[in-house]
């Protein structure tokens, strides 16, 4: 067994491939052949895409509770804080996406001067 | 080679649409792809598998699950459905754009080649830029917009990775932080229709609370269960005046 994952000959670049490439291009295929058929409004693709943006919001949600790399250093509270400071920032200034950012960067930077 | 405004050949409205590199969307994908780089030189994913993966996949939460399942020793089967499960959301994200960007004449392989390049900041991006471009150049603006923002990514994990792991560990961290916020704010800006936002809040609430009921699959079950609540809100809700189910 090599020592890791990442240096097995071609083997993570099938891996890459199949588990990376090919199930993922396959929704874009699928969304460009179904876009072709569904309307916009119909109840089904209201469904779906009630379910992708859960499913979305659910990486979202790991992203910022269980993040891996220096972000995992950080405290939970504050990701948690910096987040909700982003968005009600991004709210009230009607929705521009450059402000939620700002605030939300703003917030954990400097909580972690004050922790640090 | 000075044409009259209205009468950009494709070639202008595809070097039109790469002109978007230097936009702020198309800045905070590049901060998030920075601190993709630098997650995966701490993790010890070689260089060329950060480039390959990147212009592959073409989608940050699959690249980090697959990162994750790789780390994990995950099998092939496995990884493969996780992340399967969160490309899922890029099926309706295409499905709404394809009428936005095809003309009568544009043929479906042209489609599925491009559909590749579509990801959260072109699909935005294209989104919100499409209606004010005439019919026949919507198609290469996407493709000069989403092919340059690719190319330029791939070029950057390469170029930048192992030099990252010299900046501070607060800036690596904060350029993370950039993803999960921008996905907040530019998912919510563009939602067309209220099942998005309502999605998107539930997922946010069930995602960490499925994280402990059902570790490993909570994001299909957050994604699943919470779908079908929005969607059940969706319907039962009574709209606000003058709101148009778009």
């Amino acid at each position: 067994m090599p020592d890791s994952v990442f240096d097995n000959g071609y083997w993570p670049y099938i891996y890459i491939i199949i588990a990376g490439w090919l199930v993922t291009d396959i929704w874009r295929w699928l969304g460009v052949l179904v876009g072709n058929r569904l309307s916009d409004g119909s109840t089904i693709l209201v469904l779906v895409r009630s379910i992708a943006t859960a499913l979305v919001a659910a990486v979202i949600a790991q992203m910022i509770l269980y993040p891996s790399g220096v972000l995992s250093t950080t405290p939970v509270w504050l990701r948690i804080a910096a987040s909700a400071a982003g968005f009600s920032a991004f709210i009230l200034a009607r929705q521009r996406m450059i402000v939620g950012i700002v605030v939300a960067e703003a917030t954990l930077f400097g909580g972690l001067l004050m922790v640090t | 080679m000075k044409r009259d405004g209205n009468e950009y050949s494709s070639l202008r409205w595809f070097l039109k649409g790469a002109a978007g590199i230097m936009s702020i969307p198309a800045f905070i994908l590049m901060g998030a792809f920075v601190g993709f780089c630098s997650f995966s030189y701490e993790t010890g994913v070689p260089m060329a598998q950060v480039a390959v993966m990147t212009g592959l996949i073409w989608a940050l939460p699959g690249q980090l699950i697959l990162i994750g399942a790789m780390i994990a020793g995950a099998s092939l089967p496995a990884a493969a459905i996780a992340v399967g499960l969160s490309s899922m959301r890029l099926m309706p994200m295409v499905t709404v754009l394809i009428p936005e960007i095809r003309s009568k004449s544009t043929p479906t392989w042209q489609l599925l080649f491009l559909s590749h390049f579509i990801a959260v900041t072109t699909w935005v991006y294209t989104m919100q830029n499409a209606r004010d471009i005439p019919e026949q150049g919507r198609l290469p603006f996407f493709a000069g917009f989403a092919v340059t923002m690719t190319c330029v990514n791939v070029v950057l994990v390469a170029v930048l990775y192992g030099v990252i792991d010299r900046l501070p560990e607060m800036v690596a961290g904060a350029l993370f932080f950039l993803t999960p916020i921008y996905f907040i704010t530019s998912i919510w800006a563009s939602a067309r229709s209220r099942e998005v936002h309502f999605a998107m809040v539930v997922g946010l609430i069930l995602g960490p609370i499925f994280h402990h009921l059902t570790p490993g699959y909570s994001i299909l079950f957050s994604g699943i269960a919470g779908g079908i609540i929005a969607f059940a809100l969706e319907r039962i809700l009574p709209r606000k005046k003058g709101a148009q189910n778009a």
